[in-house]
């Protein structure tokens, strides 16, 4: 019974952070899959959510900034409007450069960020983060409180695929596939291609600080080390292209299975003796990695393929 | 036989047709000029010949050796020189250096050859260690030539030399073609201003529509009068190509093969 | 003043020295295969950890293994590019940066599986600085910093301007469609420049090593300097990256000099900010660099 319970437990918070993955994976797809925008700077996004939305819904503490207590969706709102301003700054910039540009300004924002989250310890209590953070629901009995949130997921990541999927349909999403495929052929009939990325750019970027303010509500936690940067970009860039690029359908399920892969492996590594279990969690990394080339080099379409219109 | 041959050529970019039927010959020691309005397929043609375009008909001979669909790299050791119509020089090497990486798949020392070539263009011998960049619209179609010179090549596939140039410099162009036809080298020329390059073609090809509508010799088609219709009109009716088709060495157009 | 130049400025040079080596290997393969490879911090990072396994295992001093290390990461690096890179020669150049961003990843986690994540020492022991006309003082290392550095770029700059392989390096960098329409070998270009950019990225990664420490997150600390220094030094331009590396390695040393006041003025835990903040001005201002590189 105990054991069923934990199972039942445990699927619960793999679909939960499944869920928050396929945001982040969704936020990317409007970047990368429908528009060609190389984000490698997920993270930094990702961790603006995080901490506007902790901060903005923490009790007050001597450690950091907090004590606003304002309504979690006005929380989540905030929180995407930031990373959307900071989105914009750096799309206005780069996007008319040639496409590595964005891809080196992306991370060093993220960098940039991680650095400020570092240094300004009177706002975000620096390398030990914020925690304490309130969690949705969490004066519910279990596991009525966890279902909840992850109704809450559920239901965002429905109306995000929902709505995503009316904008491809729609002249903006055909026009995007354009843009993607044929710059020069959309220029020439006189679209603004610049102004077209840029809302792609900064509508992903918002969709993936939601993801992050999300997660800080999900662990009570954020910190500049709370996941590793890069890993945390990685993984979203290999469930996108496992899962299948400009797919809404897609990119959750790239986001579901392989985040179930990566907390699986986990399980099964953490069983492992100390220091055997520390050196497989890099091999893990590795084999991410390497399922990434493979699926880039012989099924660039993903598991499921673009639909064409 | 002829130098080079281009036989029923048919193909484009993937899957974008755009010759539907080519057929021109280059001899020993002519200079062949390819004419034609927009868009005819004239530098397409020419691209074919190093294997830059998906060939999907025809084929194209090198003295008689099959040469359809060879990688660039391989077309130039056998001795075909291309000069593109722009980005024809390296700008941040220095003229010395564009010329040797024109020699780039010749074997041992090539500087008994550089000396030749550089007596060919003499305004380059003072400007040798000058980044090409730096160099007059003129003086940088001499290095793109004399860069395909140093291979002393079989053929050499100049595409519109002078496009972009002012009249005066667009004589000295046509008069280094003749100074290069001199030391026997074959070229292939495609060429917009079509009467200063048939005054000095041996031979001229009409291009329309991806294909091959006529030929003759450069005088004959200067004095054509179908010829000179078809580059004020820029573009042409089937009417008159049929019409076209009464004149002398005319060569007929592929049954079957649509134009849009 | 002496303090200026002693704790600033010859720290400053020393690490734009190993900047500009790094970026030289950068901006050839951004000029010649036309991408931004992310992996170029950890190919940093495995030079030094090969140098430091063959140190431990020679006893030799780390100078005298650095060539071996080179060769180590240039086997390593070829194998990457022919089976991760090679497939996308044809594709569009963003296909290779995700490759990269992905190779950046494994080259990581590969190290940390086999020499774990504890920070190593390369060179045990503390060098007394020697003084110069009595004020100046430079430590024995930072001098073997930047005399390794010079004699590996001029060994570059007569490779690039001398050879035929370096011509046709540099003619590749102008145009890679006029290069394989001049007859140039551009796969063996490519392996060149490989070569050039994997040794000097390994022989950074050591002298980096020797500077300070030896740490799995060593290059990727670099990468955003050596980027700013490849786009300050124009793309392609291994001259330019040069200069661009001394100039941010000045750049962020000074930053932290007390120019107003006691305090410094910018809080050394944001050192690595100021590459950053170079390279968005840069973007902003001079996309093709301030020593005119390409632009698009």
């Amino acid at each position: 019974m105990d054991q069923t319970y934990g199972l039942f437990l445990y699927a619960i918070s793999l679909l939960t952070m499944g869920g928050i993955y396929s945001i982040l994976a969704l936020g990317l797809n409007v970047q990368w899959g429908f528009t060609g925008l190389f984000n490698a700077g997920i993270a930094g996004f990702y961790a603006i959510g995080a901490y506007v939305s902790a901060i903005l819904t923490t009790a007050p503490s001597v450690r950091h900034l907090g004590g606003y207590e304002v309504p979690y969706v006005v929380a989540f709102i905030a929180a995407m409007a930031v990373a959307g301003v900071i989105a914009w700054g750096v799309g206005k910039i780069c996007l008319r450069l040639r496409s590595d540009y964005l891809a080196i300004a992306t991370i060093g924002i993220a960098e940039i960020f991680r650095l400020i989250l570092k240094n300004e310890t009177w706002a975000t209590n620096g390398p030990r983060g914020v925690s304490m953070v309130p969690k949705p629901f969490e004066t519910l009995p279990e596991p009525y409180n966890q279902l909840l949130f992850l109704a809450m997921i559920l239901l965002t990541v429905a109306v995000i695929y929902w709505g995503l999927e009316r904008a491809r349909k729609a002249p903006w999403g055909r026009l995007m596939t354009a843009i993607r495929e044929n710059e020069i052929s959309a220029r020439a009939a006189g679209k603004n291609v610049e102004r077209y990325r840029l809302q792609a750019f900064v509508f992903g970027s918002m969709l993936m600080a939601l993801g992050g303010a999300y997660t800080a509500h999900y662990l009570k936690f954020i910190g500049p080390n709370a996941t590793d940067p890069l890993t945390a970009t990685f993984l979203v860039w290999v469930m996108l292209i496992v899962g299948g690029s400009a797919n809404n359908k897609g990119a959750i399920l790239g986001a579901m299975l392989m985040w179930t892969i990566w907390s699986a492996t986990e399980i099964l590594t953490s069983r492992l003796p100390d220091d055997l279990a520390i050196r497989t969690a890099y091999i893990r990394i590795f084999l991410i990695g390497l399922v990434l080339q493979i699926v880039l080099q012989k099924f660039p379409q993903g598991l499921l393929p673009e639909k064409r219109q | 036989m002829p130098t080079l041959e281009l036989i029923d050529l048919e193909g484009g970019y993937g899957d974008t047709q755009v010759l539907r039927g080519v057929n021109i010959h280059v001899d020993r020691g002519e200079i062949v000029v390819i004419i034609g309005p927009n868009g005819a397929g004239k530098s397409t043609a020419i691209k074919s010949v190093f294997g830059l375009l998906n060939i999907t008909g025809g084929e194209i001979r090198l003295d008689g050796e099959i040469l359809t669909n060879t990688p660039p790299e391989k077309v130039v050791r056998k001795g075909v020189c291309y000069v593109p119509q722009t980005a024809n020089i390296f700008p941040s090497l220095t003229v010395e250096e564009n010329l040797e990486m024109g020699a780039y798949v010749r074997e041992g020392d090539f500087q008994p050859r550089l000396a030749e070539v550089m007596d060919l263009f003499p305004p380059l011998l003072e400007k040798r260690n000058q980044t090409a960049g730096t160099l007059s619209g003129g003086q940088r179609q001499m290095v793109a030539m004399g860069k395909a010179l140093m291979l002393e090549p079989r053929i050499l596939l100049l595409d519109e030399p002078t496009a972009g140039l002012s009249p005066k410099f667009r004589g000295e162009i046509f008069s280094i073609v003749k100074t290069i036809h001199a030391t026997g080298t074959p070229i292939l020329i495609v060429e917009q201003n079509a009467k200063q390059a048939l005054s000095i073609a041996d031979r001229g090809y009409v291009m329309v529509d991806g294909r091959t509508v006529h030929t003759g010799s450069g005088m004959e088609l200067l004095e054509d009068p179908k010829v000179g219709e078809m580059f004020l009109g820029g573009g042409v009716s089937n009417g008159d190509a049929e019409a076209a088709s009464s004149t002398p060495g005319h060569i007929p157009a592929q049954e079957g093969s649509a134009a849009p | 003043m002496i303090e200026l130049i002693n704790f600033y400025i010859v720290p400053g040079l020393v690490l734009g020295s190993i900047y500009g080596l790094g970026a030289i290997g950068l901006t050839l393969t951004f000029g010649i295969l036309r991408f931004a490879n992310f992996s170029h911090g950890e190919t940093m990072t495995l030079g030094a950890y090969f140098a430091w396994s063959l140190v431990s295992i020679l006893g030799w001093h780390p100078l005298a293994v650095m060539p071996l290390a080179m060769v180590l990461t240039v086997v390593v690096i070829l194998g990457i590019d022919r089976g991760f890179y090679k497939p996308f020669r044809s594709s569009p150049t963003i296909m290779l940066v995700i490759a990269s961003f992905g190779m950046m990843l494994m080259i990581r986690s590969v190290i940390q599986f086999f020499w774990g994540v504890q920070v190593k020492t390369i060179l045990p022991g503390i060098q007394l600085p020697i003084e110069i006309f009595g004020l100046i003082r430079i430590s024995p290392k930072h001098m073997v910093i930047v005399g390794s550095a010079i004699v590996l770029m001029s060994a570059v700059y007569y490779l690039l301007k001398y050879t035929k392989i370096g011509k046709a390096m540099r003619a590749m960098s102008d145009s890679p469609e006029l290069a394989r329409l001049t007859g140039i070998n551009t796969e063996h270009v490519i392996m060149a420049t490989w070569i050039v950019g994997g040794s000097l990225a390994a022989a950074a990664g050591v002298l980096l090593a020797l500077d300070s420490h030896v740490q799995t997150l060593m290059g990727f600390k670099l990468l955003l300097p050596i980027f700013a220094a490849t786009i300050l030094g124009g793309v392609g331009r291994p001259h330019g990256a040069v200069i661009g590396g001394l100039v941010i390695g000045l750049a962020e040393e000074l930053s932290t000099y007390p120019w107003i006041g006691e305090t410094p003025l910018l809080n050394p835990g944001y050192k690595a900010g100021v590459a950053f903040a170079i390279m968005v001005a840069l973007l902003i201002w001079r996309p093709s660099g301030l020593l005119r590189g390409r632009t698009t």
